[in-house]
C-alpha cells in the first residue's frame, strides 16, 4: 500500500513522468489498436470472435525473431513485411481448415474453436521456440540516428525503436484503410459485412471474401507482432492477453467505428502503463483483464438503461 | 377501472416518430383492441408497455404504478403477459412440456420450484391443450406443429401462466382463415371464463370488431380515434387512414 | 426394467469401490478421472442445461484450492507467517489436524465458491452468449494474476501444505474416495434436479431466454442458483485437489485456464451437452485420449489436446449422446409424428 501511494506521489511531484507514461502507453496502444482493428474486421464481416488473435500477434513476432537468427543479414525491420506474408499464409490455412467450418454456426462454436486454436498455436510456439521471453534489438545508428533520445534532463527517454514502431503501425493502418476504401476487394468486404446474402445475390464470392478477410487479419496481427518484438518482449503464452486487449478495445469502441478503435487502443495502452506504474509490473496482465471486465460492466449498465441485454 | 394506463407516450427511433403523445386505457376484465395500418406504431407501443425499450416521454401505469422503467421480466412478473407475433415456443420440447414450463413461476418460491410437477399440473396442461384443440398433438415435438398450431400452443401457454392481463400481438396473423372464428371464440372464452383482461393488437378489422369492447386506432404514430366497434367503424378518420395508407 | 436399473447402478458402484484396490498403481489417474467427471458435470449445469457457456469455471477450482489450503493451515498456524517462511521452518499436520483441515477446508471452499458465484454472477449473467464466455474467461485469468501477486497466500510461489506423515498409500485411497463420493453425490443430485420444475426452467432459459423472461420466470434467480450449486461442487473438488497435490502454484495449477479450464468444456462436448450421462462419458473418453497422447506423442501432447478441442468443436459438437439422439430418438422419449398426424402415446 505504501509503495502504491509512493508511486502516485511520484506522479504528482514529477509531472513530466506522466508524459513518459502516456507516451509509452500511446506507442504500445497503437499496436493494440492494430490487433483490435483486425478483430473488428473479422467480427464484423464473418461474425467470428477470434480468440486466437493474440497468438497471431505473437506468431508474427516469432517469424521475425526466427528469421533474424537464421537468415544472414536479416534486418529486424524486414521482419514486418516478412511476418505479414507468413502470417497471411497461416491465416489462410487456418481459415480453410477451421474457420470456414464454423462461420455459419452459433457464436460459442467459433469462440471455442478459436480458443482451441489459440491453445494449439501457443503450445506449438512453445515447442518450437522455447518458453523464454524473446526480443530483438533494433539498431538504427547505421541510419545516422541515435538509439535513444533523452528529454527533460534525461527523465524521459524515447527509444528510436518505439517511434519507428509507431510510424510503421501508422503506415500499415493507413494502407489497410485505403485498401478497404479504394480497392474492389475492400468494397466487397464491406458489402459482405453489411449483408452477406445480398452480397452473394450481387455476385460477390463471399467465401473468397471471408478467406481474404481472415488472412488479412492474421497478416495485420503478424506485422504488429514483428513490431512488438522490437519494442517489447514476446513469449509463447502472451497471446491470450493480446486477444483480451483486442476484445476490450472492440467492446469499448463498438464494431465499425475506426476512430473509436484507435482512441480505445491508445487509451488502453495508457491505462495499462499507468496501472503497472502504480501497482507494479507484476500486475500488467491483470490490469489488461480487469479493464475488460470494467468495459463489459460499463456497457452492461448502458444497455440496461436501454432495457436491452448484452449479446 | 383501467388496469393499464398509457398517458402521453412518445417514442422515436432516430428521427422517426413511432409514437407521439399516445394515451390509451385498458379496462380491467374487458377486451381492448389496438388497430391501425402497417407502420402506424402499434408494435412500438406494445413493446413500450412490455418493456422492450425505454420511452422518450409520458408514463405507463399498471395497476396504478409506473412500469415504464422496468425490465421485461419484471413486468411479466406483475402478471402482464405477452405473446409474440412470430410465435415463440420451445420447439425441442413436446406440447405438454411447453405447457408445464409455463406454470406461473412468478408465484412460486425457490423451494416450490425444486419439486416435480404434480398430477394436477399435468391435468391442467392437458385441459388447456384441449381448450385450444391441441390435445391430440400433446406428445409431439412442438417444433413439428404447423404455424397456426404453434400459435394456439403459445396461447395455451399464456393461459397456463394465469396472467392478469394478456397482450396479444396479432393473434390471427398467419392462421388459416377457417380457424380464425374458432380462435376468436376461444379468446372471448378466455376473457369471460378465466377472467383474463385482453389487450389485442390486430390488423384484421373483422376480428377485432367481433370481440373488443373498446378499440383504439393508431395512424402515423398518433391516436386517431377510440371508442366502441360501431363508433370506430363509422369514424371517417379511421376509414381514410385504412384506405389511404396503402 | 426396475431390476435392470438397480443392477446397472449396483455394478457401477461396485466398480467405483473396487477400482483403486484392483489397480492400486493407477489410483492417482482414477482420482483425476473423477475430478474430470465432476468438473464436466458441473460445467454442463450452466453450459449444457442452461445455455450459459462459461470459459472461466476454473475460477472456482483455483479459488477452492486456495480457500481449502488457507482454512487447513489457518486452523493450526498463522497463514501469513506460514507462507512467509516459504519452506523454512518446520510445519506439520497431525492426523486430526489433517482430517479436520480436509473436511472443513473442502466444505469451506465449496461454500466460499458458491457465494462468489452469486456475487460474480450478478454482474456476469447480464452478459449473454460470447460476452458471457469472454467475461468469465477474463474473471478466471484476472483472479490467477491477482493471486500470484498476493504474498499472503504465497504469491507466484503458491502454497505447500504442511507435512502430513500419514501412510502414503492410505492417503491416496482417501483422496480417491473423497473424489468418488463427491462425484456420486453430485450425480444423484443432478439426476434429481433435472427432473424438477427448476430443471425445466433452466432448460427454458437455454432454449429461449427472452421467452422465459416474457413468461415471468425469474431468470436471474435461476441462473445464480444454478451457478452457485455448480461452483459449490467445483470448490469442493478444488479443495480436495489441494490436498491431493499438496503443493500448488496459482497460474498453472490452481487457475489453469488453458488446461482443466477448457478441458472440462471439451469433455462435455465429447460426451454430449445437456445430458446427464454425456459429461461422464466425455470425461472418460477425454482421459483415454489424454493417456494415449501422453504415451505416444511425447512432447506434442499439448498440441494434440489443442487439436482435439478444435476437432471436437468443429466436427463433433453434439457429442456421443447427441449423435445417439439423432440415430435413436425413441431412446430419448422423443415422439415422432407419424404420417396421418395422429399423436403416438
Amino acid at each position: 500500500m505504501d509503495q502504491i501511494m509512493g508511486n502516485i506521489d511520484l506522479l504528482i511531484q514529477f509531472p513530466i513522468v506522466n508524459l513518459k507514461i502516456i507516451l509509452d502507453g500511446v506507442m504500445i496502444g497503437a499496436l493494440f489498436a492494430l490487433a483490435a482493428y483486425g478483430l473488428a474486421l473479422v467480427w464484423g464481416v464473418m461474425n467470428v470472435k477470434n480468440l486466437a488473435q493474440g497468438d497471431f500477434v505473437i506468431g508474427g513476432g516469432y517469424v521475425s525473431w526466427w528469421s533474424y537468427h537464421n537468415v544472414p543479414y536479416f534486418h529486424p525491420l524486414l521482419g514486418v513485411p516478412v511476418a505479414f506474408i507468413v502470417m497471411w499464409a497461416l491465416g489462410w490455412l487456418t481459415y480453410k481448415l477451421v474457420i470456414s467450418r464454423v462461420i455459419e454456426r452459433d457464436l460459442f462454436t467459433s469462440l471455442l474453436a478459436t480458443f482451441g486454436l489459440a491453445i494449439m498455436y501457443a503450445q506449438l510456439m512453445n515447442l518450437m521456440f522455447g518458453s523464454d521471453t524473446q526480443s530483438l534489438v533494433l539498431d538504427v545508428t547505421g541510419l545516422g540516428l541515435e538509439n535513444n533520445y533523452y528529454f527533460a534532463d534525461g527523465l524521459i527517454d524515447l527509444p528510436a525503436a518505439k517511434v519507428i514502431g509507431v510510424v510503421l503501425a501508422a503506415i500499415l493502418a493507413t494502407g489497410v484503410i485505403l485498401f478497404m476504401k479504394r480497392s474492389r476487394m475492400g468494397q466487397a468486404i464491406r458489402a459482405t459485412a453489411q449483408d452477406a446474402r445480398a452480397a452473394r445475390v450481387l455476385g460477390i464470392d463471399t467465401e473468397k471474401v471471408y478467406a481474404f478477410t481472415f488472412s488479412l487479419n492474421s497478416a495485420i496481427c503478424g506485422a504488429a507482432g514483428a513490431i512488438i518484438v522490437m519494442v517489447w518482449v514476446i513469449q509463447p503464452f502472451y497471446g491470450i492477453t493480446y486477444s483480451i486487449r483486442a476484445f476490450v478495445i472492440v467492446t469499448a469502441a463498438g464494431l465499425g467505428n475506426l476512430p473509436g478503435v484507435i482512441a480505445a487502443g491508445l487509451g488502453i495502452g495508457a491505462a495499462e502503463q499507468y496501472g503497472s506504474h502504480i501497482f507494479g509490473i507484476g500486475y500488467q496482465q491483470a490490469i489488461a483483464v480487469i479493464l475488460l471486465l470494467m468495459v463489459l460492466i460499463y456497457r452492461l449498465v448502458q444497455q440496461r438503461r436501454n432495457r436491452q441485454v448484452m449479446q | 377501472m383501467s388496469i393499464i394506463e398509457v398517458s402521453n407516450v412518445s417514442k422515436s427511433y432516430g428521427g422517426v416518430k413511432a409514437n407521439s403523445d399516445v394515451s390509451i386505457k385498458v379496462e380491467q376484465g374487458g377486451i381492448t383492441g389496438l388497430i391501425g395500418p402497417n407502420g402506424s406504431g402499434k408494435t412500438t407501443l406494445f413493446n413500450s408497455i412490455v418493456g422492450y425499450h425505454p420511452i422518450d416521454s409520458g408514463s405507463i401505469k399498471y395497476e396504478g404504478s409506473e412500469i415504464s422503467h422496468l425490465q421485461v421480466q419484471e413486468i411479466a412478473r406483475l402478471g402482464l403477459l405477452r405473446t409474440f407475433q412470430q410465435t415463440r415456443i420451445y420447439g425441442e420440447m413436446n406440447c405438454v412440456e411447453n405447457m408445464l414450463i409455463s406454470l406461473p413461476h412468478r408465484k412460486m418460491s425457490l423451494l416450490e420450484t425444486l419439486r416435480k410437477n404434480t398430477v394436477e399440473d399435468k391435468e391442467k396442461a392437458e385441459r388447456l391443450l384441449e381448450f385450444v384443440g391441441l390435445y391430440e398433438k400433446r406428445n409431439l415435438r412442438s417444433g413439428s406443429l404447423s404455424f397456426g398450431q404453434q400459435k394456439l400452443l403459445e396461447f395455451a401457454m399464456a393461459l397456463m401462466n394465469e396472467p392478469t392481463v394478456l397482450l396479444l400481438d396479432e393473434p390471427t396473423a398467419g392462421i388459416n382463415p377457417t380457424l380464425i372464428n374458432g380462435l376468436i371464440d376461444r379468446l372471448i372464452r378466455a376473457n369471460s371464463e378465466f377472467g383474463i383482461t385482453l389487450f389485442i393488437i390486430e390488423h384484421n378489422m373483422r376480428v377485432i370488431m367481433n370481440m373488443a369492447d373498446t378499440i383504439y386506432c393508431l395512424a402515423h404514430g398518433e391516436l386517431l380515434a377510440s371508442g366502441s366497434s360501431e363508433e370506430i367503424q363509422n369514424d371517417q378518420n379511421v376509414i381514410d387512414a385504412y384506405l389511404g395508407a396503402h | 426394467m426396475k431390476i435392470q436399473k438397480i443392477a446397472f447402478y449396483g455394478v457401477l458402484l461396485a466398480i467405483t469401490v473396487a477400482a483403486p484396490f484392483l489397480f492400486p498403481s493407477f489410483s492417482t489417474q482414477l482420482a483425476t478421472l473423477w475430478l474430470f467427471i465432476i468438473v464436466s458435470m458441473t460445467w454442463d449445469m450452466t453450459g449444457g442445461q442452461m445455455g450459459y457457456n462459461s470459459l472461466g469455471n476454473i475460477f472456482f477450482y483455483g479459488t477452492g484450492m486456495y480457500v481449502a489450503a488457507v482454512i487447513a493451515i489457518g486452523l493450526v498456524y498463522d497463514v501469513g507467517e506460514y507462507t512467509g517462511a516459504s519452506g523454512g521452518g518446520r510445519y506439520d499436520f497431525t492426523n486430526e489436524q489433517y482430517i479436520l483441515g480436509f473436511v472443513l477446508g473442502s466444505l469451506g471452499a465449496g461454500i466460499f465458491c458458491a457465494i462468489s458465484a452469486v456475487i460474480l454472477g450478478y454482474v456476469l449473467f447480464g452478459l449473454r452468449g460470447p460476452y458471457f464466455a469472454i467475461g468469465t474467461l477474463g474473471t478466471a485469468i484476472a483472479a490467477g494474476e491477482l493471486v500470484s501477486n498476493w504474498d499472503w497466500v504465497g504469491g507466484g510461489q503458491g502454497i505447500t501444505l504442511p507435512v502430513y506423515s500419514g501412510d502414503f498409500d492410505q492417503t491416496k485411497l482417501f483422496i480417491y474416495f473423497a473424489f468418488a463420493i463427491t462425484g456420486v453425490i453430485l450425480f444423484i443430485f443432478l439426476k434429481w434436479l433435472y427432473t424438477t420444475r427448476f430443471g425445466a426452467a433452466i432448460n427454458a432459459i437455454r432454449d429461449d431466454e427472452e421467452k422465459a423472461e416474457a413468461m415471468g420466470i425469474h431468470t436471474m434467480r435461476y441462473k445464480l442458483v444454478t451457478w452457485a450449486m455448480s461452483a459449490f461442487f467445483i470448490g469442493v473438488v478444488g479443495g480436495i485437489s489441494a490436498f491431493q497435490l499438496i503443493s500448488f502454484e496459482p497460474l498453472e495449477t490452481a487457475y489453469q485456464t488453458i488446461n482443466l479450464g477448457i478441458f472440462m468444456v471439451v469433455c462435455v462436448l465429447l460426451g454430449g451437452k445437456g445430458t446427464l450421462w454425456g459429461p461422464i462419458i466425455g470425461a472418460i473418453m477425454f482421459q483415454i485420449f489424454k493417456e494415449v497422447t501422453w504415451n505416444y506423442f511425447l512432447g506434442w501432447q499439448w498440441v494434440a489436446l489443442g487439436a482435439l478441442i478444435v476437432v471436437t468443436v468443429v466436427y463433433f459438437q453434439d457429442g456421443l449422446m447427441g449423435w445417439l439422439r439423432t440415430q435413436k430418438p425413441e431412446w430419448f422419449g422423443v415422439v415422432v409424428d407419424d404420417k396421418d398426424g395422429e399423436a403416438v402415446r
